[in-house]
C-alpha cells in the first residue's frame, strides 16, 4: 500500500524514541545516581541470608512436639580466604589441621565463588566463642540453621526429619543455598513451604577486606525473616505413645482415623526411632546405622508397606454383592467345609454350623460363603472382563489401588489390578470367577497398605464415604487446610447395605462364636474384623479393622502385625486396647500385659 | 537483477556487518559473564562461551545457505513452513517437555526443539504472502480479518503453553500492519484497552471510578450536553468501569492464586526478594556500578560471581552495562538501533509488497525483543524472560534470528527481480 509510505518515518521515530527513553534511564543510573558508585574504591556488596524460624508443630490437643534450637554452620567463599592462623581456627571447631586443608582444597574444586558448608552443626556455645574471633579468619562466616528439637520420643515417621539440601535441589529451587536444610518426609516435608517461612536479607558495602563499609542504600533493599508457619498435627499424641508401646518387638502398623473428619490419629510404623536420632551433628551417623538395621525402621510400614487384606476384604465383598443384589440380607449358603471351584480344588472353611446368612458369615468368617457370592456375582455379567471391571470400580471407590492423595510426601498404592493384567497371565478368555477366587476372601495379587485398611473401617462406620486421611489439623495463619481434606468422597454402595455388615462386625467381637470374642467387653460396642494373611515367606499376618462405638463412630482403625498369625491373637487385641485407650474405656489388663511382653521379632 | 555469477553482488553488506558486530559483541559477553580463573579458558562444550561459538558457527553456515537459495523457496513455501509450525505447536503442547512452567519444546535426543522460536519468521512469511496476494486496494473487512488470524492462531497456541515471553512478541505485527494500513483509531484503542487494564490493577478501583466519573462530567460539561456526545461519553464512561472491574474479577477471581501473585509481582505490588525483585536489583545494581566507562572487559564484579541470576541469557546487558559502561551502552544500543532502521530503509526499496512486509515483520520483531529485554534489565518494564536478539547466550534464539534476517537478506538481493 504505497499511500502509507510516509509511515515508515513513524516507526523508525518510534525507534529512536525508545532508544532515547533507555539511553536517559542508563545516563540516570549510571552516571547521575551516587548510589551504585561504590565501585569506584573497589568496593563491593556483601549479601547476608537471615535465616527464618522454622515453624512449630504441635499435636491435635496443642501439645508441643517439635520445637528448634539455633545451630550453626561454618560456611566459607574459599575466594575471599587470606592468611591466617589456620590452627587457631581448627582449636575453635576441633578438628585436626591436615583435613582442615584438605576440606578447603575439596569446596575449592566445587566453587571458588560461592559459599560452601565448611563445618556443620556447631551448637550455641561454640559458635558464640568463635564468632567473636571470627574476624581473624577472612572468607569464614556463621550461617543460622535450625536443628530440631523434640519433646517426645515417638512420632518419628509423622514428622519426617530435616536433611541437608544437595547441590541438585540448589539447582533446582532458587529459595535454598548450599547448607541449608530442608523437610524430609512426614509434616517436615508434605508442609516444607510452610514451615521453612521467609528468608531475609540484608545487603552491605564492603571494603576489599571483608570489612563492612555501612549499609547499601540505608538498608532500602534490606529485608527481614518471616518466620515459618506453626502446624497443628491430627495426631493425638497419648494415643501415638501407647500404640508404639504396643507394638515393641512386633513388626507392623497402626493407623487409626476420626471417621468424621478422616483426621488420622495415630500412624504407627513398627520398629520405629527415636526423631532426635536424626537431629544435628549426629543425623548422618545415625541414618547410616538406621538404613543397615535388618527391621527397616526408616521403611513406614503404615503407609508404604504393601500387605494382603485377608478376610477383611469379606466386608467389601459382601457390600458389593448386596449393592449388585446377587445377596439379599438374609441369603444363606451351606458351608460344607469349603468351596470346589474347579474339579478337585477347594478353598477350605474351618468347621462351623453349616448353613449360614451374611451376618454369621462375617460374625465367624466363612470362606465358602463369600466364594459362592463372588462367583455369583460374576455369573450376573455376560463377560468376565464386564465382570471383573464392575467389581473393580466398586473396590476403587474405597479409595484401594489408588494414591489415597494424603498429605504426605511419600507412599504407595498397594496393587489393584486392571483387567488386562489378568489377560496378560492367563490368555484372554482363559480366566474366569475360579481363576481368581482368591480375591473373595482377600488374597490372590490384592496387596493394600495399612492406612488403606484403616480406611475401610472410616467408610462402613460412616456408611458410604470418607475424608482423605491427612495429618494436618490446621496451619497457623492460613484460613483452611486443602479442600481435598474436606471434600467427602462417596462409595458406589448405597448406605443401608451397611447395617447388616456393621452388625456381623459387632458380633465378630460380642457374639461367643465371633472370632474376636476374646477382645469383647460390656463398656464398648467394637464393631471389626479379623484377617489373617497366608504369607508364603513365612508365618501369616495377624489382621484386625475395627470401629468404636457402633453408634457415631469416633475412631477407626486397622492394626497389621507381621508373621504373627491368627488375627485374633495379636492384632485384635491390640485394636481393642487402642480403642478403649482413645475412648477412656477401662481396658483389659491381662491382655494389656500379654500384647506388652510379646515379642515377635527377634 | 541478479546473476547466478555474482550470487553476492546485491546482498546489503551493511546489515551484515552490523550483524557479525552484534554477535561478535554478544560472545564476548557471553565469554565476560562465565569466565572466572576458577576454570580454565576451554574452547569446548563444557562452558557456555565454546558452546555458542559452535551456535555461531552454525548460525553462519545456516545463513550462508538461506542466502543462495532462490527466493522462490522461501515463498512458494511460505503456508507450508506456516502450517508445520502450526501444527508443532499443537503437537509440542499434548506431548512436548516442561521448562520453568512453560510447555514449549520437543526433546529429540539430546537435541531440544522450540517451535515458538521459528514460529515468529514463519509466521511473517505467511503474512507477507497473504498481504502479497490480496489485491492492493483490497479493503474487505474478511481481508483484514483473516490476517489478524494468521497472526493470532500462533500467538493463541503459544500463549497457551504458558510462554508469555514469546507471545508478546507477536505485539510487533501491529507495527507492521500500522505500516500496512492499519487504522490509527484501532491502535490506539488498543492502546487505551491496554491502559486501562493496567491501571484496574495498579490502581484503587474507588478512586478509578471516582476519576472516570469526574472526567465524564467535565466531557459532559465541555460539549454542553449535546445529545450525541452524552451518549458516547456515557458509553465510554461505562465500558471503562466495566474494564476496570472485569480485569480485577479476572485476574483475582478466576485466575489461580499463584498466577495471581505472578502478576502482583510484575507489576511491583508485591516485593518478593528472591525472584522477580531481586534480578531487579541486581542488575540496576551491576549496570549501575559500570558508570561513564565501565569497569573495563573482564573486570566486572557483580556479574561474575552469581548475583545476577540468567547473567548470559536474559540478563546479558548487565555484563554489558558493567563492563562498557554507559558509553558502551550508548555504542551498543546505536548499532542495534542502526541495525533494524537498516532493515527498514531496505524493506522501503523493496518492489514487492511480500518482501516489504516480511523485511518490517523483521524488524519490528527484533525492535519489541530489543524493547522488552532492557526495559527489563534497566528496571523501566517488569521482568518477561526474553533472550537480547544477536547477544544473548542460546543455540535457538541466535538461529531463529539468524534465519529471520538472512531470508530478509535474501529477499532484498532479488529485489529487482520480484516485482509484486
Amino acid at each position: 500500500m504505497r499511500k502509507h509510505q510516509k509511515r515508515y518515518q513513524v516507526v523508525l521515530s518510534l525507534f529512536f524514541f525508545v532508544s532515547f527513553i533507555f539511553l536517559i534511564q542508563l545516563f540516570r543510573i549510571q552516571i547521575v545516581n551516587d548510589d551504585y558508585k561504590f565501585s569506584a574504591n573497589n568496593n563491593a556488596l556483601r549479601y547476608d541470608v537471615l535465616t527464618p524460624v522454622r515453624g512449630l508443630i504441635y499435636d491435635r490437643d496443642s501439645n508441643l512436639i517439635v520445637s528448634n534450637i539455633p545451630s550453626y554452620n561454618l560456611m566459607v567463599i574459599p575466594r575471599e580466604v587470606k592468611e591466617m592462623d589456620t590452627l587457631n581456627l581448627c582449636k575453635l571447631i576441633n578438628i585436626e589441621i591436615d583435613l582442615f586443608q584438605r576440606k578447603l582444597d575439596e569446596i575449592k574444586e566445587y566453587s571458588k565463588y560461592k559459599a560452601s558448608i565448611f563445618h556443620k552443626q556447631i551448637d550455641y556455645k561454640q559458635a558464640s566463642k568463635l564468632q567473636e574471633k571470627l574476624f581473624q579468619f577472612p572468607g569464614f562466616f556463621l550461617q543460622t540453621i535450625n536443628t530440631r528439637k523434640y519433646t517426645t520420643k515417638s512420632a518419628a515417621h509423622i514428622l519426617g526429619y530435616l536433611g541437608e539440601v544437595n547441590r541438585k535441589k540448589v539447582e533446582q529451587d532458587s529459595y535454598y543455598n548450599n547448607g541449608d536444610l530442608y523437610g524430609v518426609k512426614g509434616i517436615e516435608g508434605g508442609y516444607e513451604k510452610d514451615l521453612r517461612g521467609k528468608k531475609g536479607m540484608s545487603i552491605t558495602l564492603v571494603d576489599v577486606y571483608n570489612r563492612k563499609q555501612g549499609e547499601f542504600q540505608e538498608g532500602k533493599f534490606d529485608t527481614l525473616p518471616i518466620s515459618g508457619k506453626n502446624i497443628y498435627s491430627t495426631i493425638n499424641l497419648e494415643l501415638q505413645k501407647y500404640g508404639e508401646k504396643l507394638m515393641k518387638n512386633k513388626k507392623g502398623a497402626i493407623v487409626a482415623i476420626e471417621p468424621e473428619t478422616g483426621e488420622i490419629l495415630s500412624l504407627i510404623s513398627s520398629p520405629s526411632y527415636n526423631p532426635e536420632e536424626l537431629s544435628g551433628r549426629k543425623r548422618s551417623k545415625n541414618f547410616q546405622k538406621l538404613l543397615s538395621d535388618k527391621n527397616k525402621p526408616l521403611f513406614n510400614r503404615s503407609l508404604s508397606g504393601l500387605y494382603p487384606p485377608g478376610s477383611i476384604f469379606k466386608l467389601l465383598n459382601g457390600l458389593i454383592a448386596l449393592e449388585e443384589k446377587v445377596i439379599h440380607k438374609n441369603k444363606s449358603y451351606n458351608c460344607n467345609n469349603g468351596f470346589e471351584y474347579e474339579k478337585g480344588k477347594l478353598v477350605k472353611c474351618h468347621p462351623h454350623k453349616s448353613l449360614v446368612n451374611l451376618e454369621e458369615a462375617i460374625t465367624i468368617s466363612c470362606n465358602t460363603y463369600f466364594c459362592k457370592t463372588f462367583t455369583n456375582l460374576f455369573k450376573k455379567h455376560k463377560t468376565t472382563k464386564e465382570a471383573y471391571n464392575n467389581w473393580k470400580s466398586h473396590i476403587s471407590s474405597f479409595g484401594i489401588g489408588k494414591w489415597m492423595n494424603n498429605d504426605f510426601v511419600s507412599g504407595a498404592k498397594g496393587l489393584l489390578p486392571e483387567h488386562k493384567y489378568y489377560n496378560k497371565y492367563y490368555g484372554r478368555t482363559s480366566w474366569n470367577s475360579s481363576t481368581i477366587i482368591s480375591m473373595a476372601i482377600g488374597q490372590g495379587e490384592l496387596l493394600l497398605t495399612p492406612i488403606q485398611m484403616a480406611n475401610i473401617a472410616a467408610v462402613i462406620a460412616n456408611r458410604g464415604y470418607y475424608y482423605t486421611p491427612h495429618i494436618v489439623k490446621s496451619i497457623e495463619g492460613k484460613q483452611e487446610i486443602d479442600s481435598i481434606f474436606k471434600t467427602k468422597n462417596f462409595t458406589t454402595i448405597s448406605p443401608e447395605n451397611y447395617d447388616v455388615i456393621i452388625n456381623g462386625m459387632e458380633k465378630v467381637v460380642k457374639h461367643p462364636n465371633g472370632t474376636a470374642h476374646n477382645i469383647s467387653t460390656e463398656k464398648l460396642i467394637i464393631c471389626g474384623k479379623t484377617g489373617t494373611a497366608q504369607n508364603p515367606h513365612g508365618e501369616d499376618h495377624s489382621i484386625f479393622i475395627a470401629f468404636a462405638p457402633k453408634e457415631r463412630p469416633k475412631i477407626a482403625i486397622a492394626v497389621y502385625v507381621e508373621n504373627a498369625g491368627f488375627g485374633s491373637t495379636w492384632a485384635a487385641p491390640i485394636a481393642g486396647l487402642m480403642l478403649e485407650k482413645y475412648t477412656n474405656t477401662e481396658n483389659n489388663k491381662t491382655l494389656e500385659e500379654f500384647i506388652l511382653k510379646g515379642k515377635i521379632t527377634e | 537483477m541478479r546473476k547466478a555469477k555474482n550470487i553476492f553482488a546485491n546482498i546489503d553488506s551493511v546489515t551484515i556487518i552490523l550483524y557479525l558486530i552484534l554477535i561478535f559483541f554478544g560472545w564476548i559477553n557471553i565469554f565476560a559473564s562465565q569466565y572466572n580463573d576458577d576454570t580454565q579458558f576451554t574452547l569446548d562444550f563444557t562452558t557456555r562461551y565454546g558452546k555458542q561459538l559452535y551456535f555461531i558457527v552454525i548460525s553462519l553456515i545456516s545463513a550462508f545457505i538461506i542466502l543462495i537459495i532462490d527466493w522462490k523457496f522461501y515463498y512458494s513455501l511460505s503456508y507450508i513452513f506456516y502450517g508445520t509450525i502450526i501444527i508443532s505447536l499443537i503437537l509440542v503442547l499434548i506431548i512436548g517437555g516442561v521448562a520453568g512452567g512453560a510447555t514449549s519444546w520437543f526433546q529429540i535426543g539430546s537435541l531440544k526443539f522450540q517451535p515458538s522460536e521459528f514460529a515468529k519468521f514463519t509466521t511473517a512469511l505467511a503474512l507477507a504472502k497473504f498481504f502479497n496476494m490480496q489485491h492492493i486496494r483490497d479493503k474487505k473487512i474478511t481481508t483484514r480479518l483473516f490476517s489478524y488470524i494468521i497472526i493470532l492462531i500462533p500467538f493463541i497456541l503459544i500463549i497457551s503453553q504458558n510462554d508469555l515471553g514469546t507471545a508478546i512478541i507477536f505485539s510487533a505485527f501491529i507495527l507492521v500492519l500500522y505500516r500496512e494500513g492499519l487504522s490509527i483509531n484501532i491502535l490506539f484503542f488498543i492502546l487505551l484497552f491496554a491502559i486501562l487494564c493496567l491501571l484496574g490493577l495498579l490502581i484503587n478501583q474507588k478512586i478509578l471510578i471516582y476519576v472516570f466519573s469526574f472526567l465524564a462530567l467535565i466531557c459532559l460539561l465541555i460539549f454542553r450536553f449535546n445529545k450525541q456526545d452524552i451518549l458516547t461519553i456515557i458509553l465510554g464512561w461505562g465500558l471503562s468501569i466495566l474494564l476496570v472491574l472485569g480485569t480485577n474479577y479476572f485476574v483475582y477471581e478466576v485466575l489461580s492464586p499463584h498466577h495471581s501473585q505472578r502478576i502482583d509481582i510484575l507489576l511491583g505490588k508485591e516485593f518478593d526478594p528472591y525472584g522477580a525483585g531481586y534480578n531487579l536489583i541486581q542488575s540496576k545494581i551491576a549496570i549501575g556500578s559500570g558508570g561513564g566507562f565501565g569497569k573495563g572487559f573482564l573486570n566486572g564484579t557483580q556479574t561474575r560471581f552469581d548475583f545476577v541470576p540468567e547473567q548470559s541469557t536474559d540478563f546479558i546487558f548487565c555484563t554489558i552495562g558493567e563492563e562498557w559502561g554507559f558509553f558502551g551502552s550508548l555504542i551498543f544500543i546505536s548499532v542495534f538501533i542502526g541495525l533494524i532502521s537498516r532493515i527498514i530503509l531496505l524493506a522501503e526499496r523493496q518492489r514487492s509488497n511480500f518482501s516489504r512486509i516480511y523485511g518490517y515483520s523483521v524488524a519490528c520483531i527484533l525492535f519489541v525483543h530489543f524493547t522488552i529485554n532492557l526495559g527489563m534489565t534497566i528496571g523501566l518494564l517488569p521482568t518477561i524472560g526474553i533472550p537480547l536478539p544477536f547477544i544473548s547466550y542460546g543455540g535457538s534464539s541466535l538461529l531463529g534470528f539468524t534465519i529471520l534476517l538472512f531470508i530478509f537478506l535474501n529477499l532484498d538481493s532479488y529485489r529487482l527481480e520480484i516485482l509484486r
